[in-house]
């Protein structure tokens, strides 16, 4: 499906294990996970250090130790479990290079925001949708400090007493599974992007 | 030929810019038009360096700065913001794309100056690396707003990949009071169905209250649809689409035919969408948000709502955090409560008729004491339009501060912002924590009720000054 694919995207993702860290802040918006001014950037390098720059951040520059980025414990997780609608607002796609700059390889939320959703399967980080009766148990895993399991090819989340299967868009689990990324895939479409056009300036559409 | 079956404007629109479909995969759509701004766009050409590509219809592609640059004119201290404004430049050199820079005397923020030049048109799928595109749905176009890595595939391509979202019809019906408008509109839209009640769609606005709206008012509703979570916002074409769009600088040469062709991208009789939301505005007063999202809005006469009553654990906590942010208690009134902060501007209510009706409301009087009034004008045509017809000076005389075009105060990256604490009225659509600077406390509002609020110094119903 991905054949003569020009250019790769992210490293493959087969699957992750790892602690994680609950937010369960509902409607987490976009200048939550990384503030405007920290967009006045060109590149992509540093973003990280400033996830959720704001709500790890007392006014006086310290870090709180209440909120559970900053918990020793949560020390290099690389799975977020979030809130409902997580990354909503803004379309800045520096919200998923934070998460990915700062070790996250998967969010697990009862929903996300579409144009966040969409972002962060482009930066190989996989946003799960689970149920709420899901979210519960694997909350109920984090305070125990269990490890979790994400496997993309089964589809599946794992943790100590549970297992669920998770719905992934076919087409970005491939694109996550291979690391390719979509760019590849839509150039080697230009035979049918080319047509589009011809038929359209035949057609007299500008 | 079987008639066509009826189909809505979405889907008219989606199916006209179907490149290519597989088993599989996400439907390749064209892209019509592609704006770009400073903000979303260097990691994007430096994504086509690296791997050699051009962009594939230059001509297709419109840019601007309006994210970081000040509002004040003279050089930019930001380096930063000096550093971004300089990238676009090299870059849309390079690449052989047309930049309304700095100092262009159409420049203006991106979702105001598209339909000002007439780039915005019906029938087009328009995307911008933001996600205020869907304003320009407001023209019967399919608009919404991309990531970074999507902006490099429109550059490459002209194309995106996309899955269709669901079509939502939002039918607004009833008689709007004076001093009630468009944005108390979708204020009170999103106060129903909260911050992700539109995800997964694209709603088209029907019903008598839009039919009467002028562009600037329909630019208003679609531009925060995204605050529903709507990939997109619409309303189908009409007379004062046309009205609007008619004698602007790129509208097609033969201008009729386009309207005749323009008069099809509607909702077919008969049509159904997957879901539709009905909205009665009659008796609705001007509508304020008192929380940290969009969706926790009230009319501006009612209370701080209690979040003790919330049935639903995480709601509720959330609720009692916005209101912890914002320094409210439950029960207090709305009106009337302290503000520090004016912000009349952004690519919701920063258009001539936004300023209109602020000058209204500020003609000879004058900004209550301690108050700051920042007024923004969305672009240099509605500028040079406000000048000519004195806004300028009523905004001036009254003490309020008159400002080069830009997004200034709604995402406060270009150092216009609300001090930690401080609270601000403000016309733009995003309420969130930090959002108009760190510890920034914001009521979102009408022009209407920020200009009735910058001249009392407290949160005021416009109705008692009309």
């Amino acid at each position: 499906m991905t054949g003569n694919v020009r250019g790769k995207g992210s490293e493959p993702f087969c699957a992750v294990v790892s602690r994680i860290v609950v937010f369960p802040q509902d409607n987490v918006d976009t200048d939550q996970i990384i503030p405007a001014r920290f967009l006045k950037i060109t590149d992509k390098a540093g973003v990280g250090t400033h996830l959720f720059e704001d709500l790890r951040r007392a006014p006086d520059g310290s870090l709180k130790q209440d909120f559970p980025l900053n918990m020793k414990e949560n020390e290099g997780a690389a799975i977020l479990l979030a809130g409902r609608n997580f990354g909503c607002g803004s379309s800045r796609e520096h919200a998923p290079w934070a998460l990915v700059g700062a070790g996250f390889r998967a969010v697990i939320s009862t929903s996300f925001a579409d144009i966040f959703k969409n972002n962060a399967l482009k930066n190989g980080l996989l946003p799960v949708v689970v149920d709420a009766a899901t979210w519960s148990a694997l909350a109920a895993a984090a305070s125990s400090r269990g490890q979790v399991r994400i496997d993309l090819q089964e589809q599946e989340v794992q943790w100590q007493g549970g297992n669920v299967v998770f719905a992934i868009d076919s087409f970005a689990r491939t694109c996550l599974l291979e690391g390719t990324d979509e760019l590849g895939y839509i150039l080697s479409r230009e035979g049918a992007i080319a047509a589009y056009e011809q038929r359209r300036e035949r057609g007299g559409q500008s | 030929m079987a008639p066509h079956p009826a189909r809505t404007l979405f889907d008219k629109l989606w199916q006209a810019h179907i490149v290519h479909e597989e088993p599989n995969a996400p439907t390749l759509l064209y892209v019509d038009l592609h704006l770009i701004h400073e903000v979303t766009s260097p990691q994007a050409f430096e994504g086509l360096r690296r791997r050699g590509l051009r962009v594939r219809r230059p001509e297709r592609t419109v840019a601007t700065v309006d994210h970081s640059i000040p509002t004040k004119r003279g050089p930019i201290q930001d380096v930063l913001a000096a550093g971004q404004i300089s990238t676009l430049e090299r870059n849309a050199r390079e690449f052989g794309i047309a930049l309304y820079g700095t100092d262009h005397p159409q420049r203006g923020i991106v979702h105001v100056i598209g339909p000002e030049l007439g780039l915005t048109q019906p029938g087009m799928t328009i995307v911008c690396g933001d996600s205020h595109t869907s304003t320009h749905g407001a023209f019967g176009a399919l608009a919404f707003g991309i990531g970074t890595s999507e902006v490099e595939h429109v550059f490459a391509s002209q194309c995106l990949l996309q899955q269709k979202p669901r079509s939502c019809e939002v039918r607004i019906e009833g008689k709007l009071s004076p001093g009630v408008g468009a944005k108390d509109v979708i204020l009170a839209l999103l106060a129903r169905i909260g911050v992700g009640g539109g995800t997964g769609s694209v709603f088209e606005y029907t019903g008598s209250v839009v039919r009467s709206f002028s562009m600037e008012e329909r630019m208003t509703l679609c531009n925060m649809s995204i605050e529903g979570g709507a990939r997109a916002g619409m309303v189908a074409p009409d007379d004062a689409t046309y009205a609007y769009l008619a004698g602007r600088e790129r509208v097609p040469a033969e201008f009729d035919s386009a309207v005749k062709k323009w008069n099809t991208y509607r909702t077919d009789d008969g049509a159904s969408y997957d879901a539709t939301i009905a909205l009665d505005v009659t008796g609705l007063g001007p509508m304020v948000t008192f929380g940290t999202n969009p969706g926790m809005g009230a009319q501006i006469t009612a209370a701080v709502p209690d979040p003790s009553g919330i049935a639903d654990p995480a709601h509720r906590a959330s609720f009692q955090k916005a209101l912890e942010y914002m320094g409210l208690r439950p029960g207090t009134r709305l009106s009337g409560h302290p503000i520090d902060v004016v912000f009349i501007g952004s690519c919701t209510n920063s258009r001539i008729n936004d300023l209109r009706q602020a000058a209204m409301v500020m003609r000879g009087k004058k900004v209550a004491p301690g108050v700051r009034v920042l007024v923004v004008p969305g672009s240099y045509a509605v500028k040079h339009e406000a000048e000519a017809e004195g806004l300028d000076r009523v905004f001036l005389d009254a003490g309020a501060e008159w400002r080069e075009p830009g997004c200034s105060m709604c995402i406060a990256m270009n150092g216009d912002e609300v001090p930690a604490g401080k609270y601000a009225v403000s016309t733009s659509n995003r309420n969130f924590e930090g959002r108009q600077g760190k510890g920034s406390r914001t009521f979102l509002s009408s022009p209407f009720t920020a200009a009735a609020s910058a001249v009392t110094g407290r949160l005021t119903d416009v109705r008692s000054m009309l």
